[in-house]
């Protein structure tokens, strides 16, 4: 049995962001970090490995720097890992990086008690896309949004989030699960075993020549040109207007606050 | 005739899934179909909603008085709950047989389920979670002069006959706007954010004149792969972050106590005469409040009428999601916070100072009224 975990390299958002002058994002001069949502999804998966034995097979694609996550990942108790990297693949949207990943997945192999593990989205796009579409290329069932994950031989039960309450789903593997940060997760470190054993395991990495022959790669539907969407316009707001600050931090200035409210008919 | 994404010119008409839950229509449906109703006057064509469930016939007029011409309805017993296998399998044959131009989802937990996995079946790109759509190239050009910092050079060079549909989205945790086009299949597909788009008013003549399809899919039980063994609504009060009038939000600030902060922030909407408490990404990441609390790109788009930001220094993937409130009460230690430069009125000071003497002052305002 084995869990392929997604894992997407982004930008730290939440620290300094640093902008170029024509307004894009200056990625080079930013913290990257291991998107949330994957860290967890991560997690889960180590945590089905500490019950089963499983092997954990973290997976990514991205440019050649993301081996650095990688080798995190595989040092927090991943027992191998893949990176998906070539010039073609390059500028890929959603459908197009699924049906990358969904290649990389089939060519390394998807058994019949397998299962694939994203995070439910990724902080620098925020699509929640990759996940359902490489579902669906390699005809699996999903449950997305799972909050709670038990596997029971072939069969895995998964609490699966709704905005007013949730769900208890029961799947056949193979399948793909994607798994969600928040309260009470926490993904585990990296041990000092799992630091040195991590440039020990084994790490594989397919690029465009590797994966070519599969049948979802096609080149008028993969990289920047293939991808179904493209970006027609890209702007920046207008920044608004900086407002009143009022002056001190006492009874006075809150009596202030409270007038204007009054007047704004807000209160 | 197989079907063929790629063959452009064989669709028309907008579509927009009308998702039901338990019998209940989403209020994001009506919100989406009030905004389609524009796209299709735009376009010129038929707006049509997409109804799946099991007797739910009884909800499909109502879409009409919201500006629906047609609501297809497919009804089955597979549908009653929802499975991404069978709503995908209705969709997708229906789709394909019929062959919209355009299919709209609202960005719910199963819209954003369920939109990827039909898009990859239909060889078609999918926008994820969009803000503002378009179809005609002056009101686009119109949107785009209020809503960005273009240079006036930059319209000359608009095609101005394109009819894509303009998918516009926040990237980048909101600092960047960037809008979305599927040139070269179709349907045009996009998520669109629950709460943002405007519900019209409803006109029971339009939905007494709106014509309903039934349409019958074929879901057998090799289509369905996974078992739904319980639907459990949540018991505690539920956090409804974008109906609300009053939002006090937490962040970081609040670190050094916690449950003190949050009850804070609990007694300043009461002050405010009722409201609901949010928090910034680092909030829920911490476990310090639950994901349904969550405002930001990452969690909820608000628009209240008071936003109150304590302890929230303000990162653009907090901004774009409550940027837009009608007004912003900032209160922060820190003088160079970001979340000063979209304040209307700012404090700087320590919010367990602050708050308090707001709640009195407030409260003390309130009863001179």
């Amino acid at each position: 049995m084995r869990i392929y975990v997604c894992v997407k390299q982004v930008p730290d958002t939440s620290g300094v962001v640093a902008v170029n002058e024509d307004g894009t994002l200056n990625r080079a001069s930013m913290q990257t970090i291991i998107n949330p949502d994957d860290l967890i999804a991560m997690e889960q998966a180590l945590m089905i490995k500490d019950a089963t034995d499983c092997q954990v097979t973290a997976i990514t694609m991205g440019p050649p720097p993301a081996e650095g996550m990688l080798r995190e990942l595989l040092a927090m108790g991943a027992d191998d890992a893949i990176l998906v990297s070539a010039r073609e693949f390059g500028g890929s949207d959603t459908f197009a990086t699924s049906q990358i990943l969904g290649a990389a997945i089939d060519y390394t192999g998807l058994g019949e008690d397998d299962m694939i593990f994203c995070g439910r989205q990724a902080i620098d796009g925020d699509t929640a896309q990759v996940g359902p579409q490489i579902a669906e290329k390699l005809r699996l069932p999903q449950i997305s949004y799972a909050d709670e994950i038990v596997k029971e031989g072939n069969e895995v039960t998964v609490k699966r989030i709704l905005e007013d309450g949730y769900m208890m789903i029961k799947q056949q593997t193979p399948c793909l699960v994607t798994c969600m940060a928040g309260q009470d997760k926490k993904a585990r470190m990296m041990s000092l075993s799992g630091i040195n054993a991590a440039y020990k395991k084994p790490y594989t990495v397919l690029d465009f020549e590797a994966l070519k022959e599969h049948p979802f790669i096609e080149l008028d539907k993969i990289g920047l040109k293939g991808s179904p969407t493209n970006i027609f316009v890209s702007f920046t707001p207008p920044l608004k207007g900086i407002g009143q600050m009022l002056e001190g931090a006492d009874k006075k200035t809150t009596d202030t606050l409270a007038n204007i409210l009054l007047e704004k008919h807000v209160i | 005739m197989a079907f063929n994404s790629s063959d452009i010119g064989a669709f028309e008409n907008i579509w927009v899934f009308c998702e039901q839950r338990n019998g209940v229509m989403m209020n994001t449906s009506y919100e989406l179909v009030s905004e389609a109703r524009k796209l299709a006057d735009e376009r010129g064509s038929k707006l049509v909603g997409l109804l799946l469930g099991h007797n739910v016939e009884g909800l499909a007029k109502d879409l009409g008085g919201y500006g629906a011409d047609e609501v297809i309805v497919i009804d089955d017993p597979a549908l009653e709950i929802y499975t991404t296998d069978a709503y995908t399998k209705a969709i997708c044959d229906c789709a394909m047989d019929l062959k919209p131009e355009v299919i709209l989802l609202g960005a719910s937990n199963i819209g954003r389920d369920l939109g990827p996995r039909c898009a990859a079946r239909l060889t078609t790109g999918l926008t994820a979670d969009c803000t503002h759509l378009d179809i005609d190239m002056n009101v686009y050009t119109d949107f785009l002069k209020k809503a960005s910092t273009l240079p006036e050079a930059r319209y000359e060079k608009f095609p101005m006959d394109d009819v894509n549909l303009k998918m516009t989205r926040p990237a980048f945790g909101g600092h960047l706007m960037a809008t979305i086009i599927c040139p070269r299949f179709r349907p045009c597909m996009s998520t669109v954010r629950p709460g943002v788009m405007k519900k019209a008013p409803f006109d029971q003549a339009k939905a007494d004149a709106c014509v309903i399809t039934p349409y019958a899919v074929s879901i057998t039980e090799a289509d369905l792969k996974t078992t739904v063994l319980d639907v459990v609504k949540a018991t505690k009060k539920i956090v409804d972050l974008i109906g609300a009038d009053v939002i006090v939000s937490v962040g970081r600030g609040i670190s050094k106590d916690i449950e003190g902060g949050i009850k804070l922030a609990e007694e300043l909407t009461e002050a405010f005469g009722g409201g609901v408490v949010g928090g910034s990404r680092v909030t829920v990441d911490s476990g310090w409040l639950s994901p349904d609390h969550q405002v930001g790109q990452t969690g909820k788009t608000v628009h209240p009428k008071v936003y109150v930001a304590l302890g929230i220094s303000g990162s653009i993937q907090h901004k774009a999601g409550m940027q837009d409130s009608e007004l912003i009460i900032a209160v922060n230690k820190d003088p160079d916070a970001p979340i000063f430069e979209i304040a209307d009125i700012g404090i700087c000071g320590d919010l367990f100072k602050v708050a308090p003497l707001m709640i009195q002052s407030l409260n003390e305002a309130r009863a001179s009224k």
